[in-house]
């Protein structure tokens, strides 16, 4: 008689095995989402300790039994924190007001009307998209401080006002609306830029939102421009004013402070974030770089 | 149609003005720039033309040494990066439940500010006179002697800087990847479970060609952005690079243009020149290499 393969057996060591794996991957992910977390824990804790009890700690210690909001305060009373933040958030509204428009027109160009040279042009913009910021960034920096507009919000803001690749990204959904909503619209006698505003415009606007939200975070992290353009504090960014506090801001060993700054800094990206979720995902997907 | 020829022309005027004068024409003068010798920047003068800029920055220790540093960031953290991403997109796309969740926070760093969060690394890792700091900690306790990760020996400091800048180009990686491997057509998976193949071989000879177009852009992208670190590297040192010996080539720029160093637009563009070289003969390597193992369908 032959013998039976034992099915119960076979059936339980391949059960035992897919929970195994199922536990390597589980932890595998586990691993990788605490060392992400971690860095933000950090912050989050070391801002809260008050100035004596760190500095008393010889072994760190992973939670506080004494939190205190002090740090915070000294955050913006000692350095000017909110100063910063002000400057960003100007600069990144207008920024992106004005690469929003900018883009708008160019892309509305490229996808609908016709003229003279406008292929050559796109190729032109195509092959732009591949020149590296570092090459530009040299005579840039010598335009702005020739035209005295260091330490300016124009000298920030205007080299970063166009984005050959938005304008890439925008031209590829304008085209995708039907050709007869254009014709339609020029049988009544509507003006292109009328057109623009009243029918591309909303149909895009999910594209056009990926890219204001890519766009604000740019313009929040941004950080070697502004590091050459201004050198007064009342004009810096983020970014470099925690490189002031670090260099410095609070005396080089209040780090309590310096991480609620990192924490006032961090959080309204990463609310953003939170509340864009899909939608930064899906954008940095398509367009995103840093990487 | 004379009229739309101006109306076309009018609406791409903003962005060509802005192309022009920030993208164009500083593209053409940095070359101008890298062959004027002795340029002042202060009366805009020079005394010759040739190649003494190029010599100057390729004798340059400074420079030797950021190349240095961007080579060996460059050659471990890329390979490092894609294959940790790798790994953890198969493993988010072979799970269902918390799915979202660690996908939601694998993404985190892309949406910090490199150099807010920097500092905590620097925190993280540093040793000071009173306290070794955490991660000094943690190698006490499996029984190691504790090293200063930033103000320390030469390979301390890579360490941190690799370490740093993989966990920041991670989200963008496993991003990618995940969407890579969720558009694989489900229909050869359910092949090969047919014949009985095993998972090592379905990735291999399955998996790997089908997301191979990805890994692939991925590896170029990674190489370009690492051959231009220099936020991390600030973040963690703070921003005189060339005494803590991190200094890398993006860094050496800035730091001929500006800074303690700085007022040299010759030499920065003279660099500048000479890292993109790097980068497009890598990026011409790359291609070629690409074209036997990648397969496009």
């Amino acid at each position: 008689m032959e013998r039976q393969p034992d099915y119960n057996q076979i059936r339980k060591s391949a059960h035992l095995r897919r929970i195994a794996g199922n536990v390597a991957i589980y932890g595998l992910l586990a691993l990788w989402a605490v060392i992400v977390l971690f860095p933000f824990y950090w912050m989050v804790l070391t801002s809260v300790k008050s100035y004596s009890s760190y500095n008393a700690e010889h072994v760190p210690s992973f939670f506080t039994l004494s939190p205190t909001l002090q740090n915070y305060a000294d955050a913006f009373t000692t350095v000017p924190l909110g100063q910063y933040l002000i400057n960003t958030l100007i600069f990144t509204v207008i920024t992106t007001l004005i690469m929003v428009a900018v883009i708008t027109l160019a892309a509305f160009a490229f996808a609908r009307l016709e003229f003279r040279g406008k292929n050559l042009a796109f190729t032109l913009f195509l092959s732009l998209m591949m020149i590296p910021n570092e090459l530009v960034v040299i005579t840039n920096f010598t335009t702005i401080t020739n035209l005295g507009w260091r330490n300016t919000f124009i000298g920030l803001i205007l080299p970063s006002v166009t984005s050959v690749f938005y304008i890439y990204l925008l031209r590829e959904n304008f085209a995708q609306v039907p050709d007869e909503l254009y014709y339609a619209a020029k049988v009544d006698g509507t003006p292109d830029l009328r057109y623009l505003r009243k029918v591309m415009i909303p149909i895009c606007r999910p594209t056009l939102t990926t890219i204001v939200i890519l766009k604000v975070i740019e313009c929040w992290n941004s950080y070697v421009w502004p590091r050459l353009i201004t050198d007064d504090p009342d004009y810096y960014l983020v970014s470099n004013g925690i490189q002031e506090i670090r260099e410095n801001g609070f005396g080089r060993e209040n780090i309590p402070a310096m991480m609620a700054a990192v924490v006032v800094i961090s959080v309204p990206l990463i609310l953003l974030f939170l509340i864009f979720r899909k939608k930064v995902m899906e954008g940095v997907a398509r367009g995103g770089t840093k990487g | 149609m004379e009229k739309q020829n101006r109306k076309g022309w009018l609406y791409l005027l903003p962005a060509f003005i802005f192309l022009g004068v920030f993208m164009i024409y500083p593209l053409v003068d940095v070359f101008v720039y890298s062959f004027e010798e002795g340029y002042n920047s202060a009366s805009q003068t020079f005394y010759d033309t040739g190649m003494y800029n190029y010599s100057y920055v390729l004798h340059d220790p400074y420079f030797l040494q950021a190349v240095k540093n961007t080579f060996i960031l460059v050659v471990i953290t890329v390979p490092v990066s894609t294959g940790l991403a790798l790994l953890i997109s198969l493993a988010l796309s072979s799970i269902r439940p918390l799915k979202e969740l660690f996908q939601t926070v694998y993404f985190l760093p892309y949406v910090t500010n490199t150099l807010a969060v920097g500092l905590v690394f620097m925190i993280l890792f540093k040793k000071t006179a009173y306290s070794d700091g955490l991660v000094n900690l943690l190698i006490h306790w499996f029984g190691g002697s504790s090293v200063d990760f930033i103000d320390g020996p030469y390979w301390a400091k890579m360490f941190v800087l690799c370490f740093y800048t993989v966990w920041v180009v991670m989200p963008f990686k496993i991003l990618i990847l995940t969407s890579a491997l969720a558009s694989v057509n489900q229909v050869y998976y359910n092949a090969a479970r047919v014949d009985g193949t095993s998972r090592f071989r379905i990735f291999r000879k399955i998996t790997l060609p089908m997301i191979s177009p990805t890994v692939f852009y991925l590896i170029i992208t990674g190489f370009i952005g690492a051959f231009k670190a220099y936020s991390d590297a600030v973040a963690l040192f703070g921003t005189n690079l060339n005494a803590a010996e991190m200094n890398t080539i993006v860094g050496y720029v800035y730091d001929m243009l500006y800074g303690d160093s700085g007022g040299y637009p010759s030499y920065a563009s003279a660099a500048a020149i000479l890292l993109f070289a790097i980068v497009l003969t890598i990026t011409c390597i790359n291609l070629l290499v690409s074209r036997s193992h990648v397969h496009y369908s």
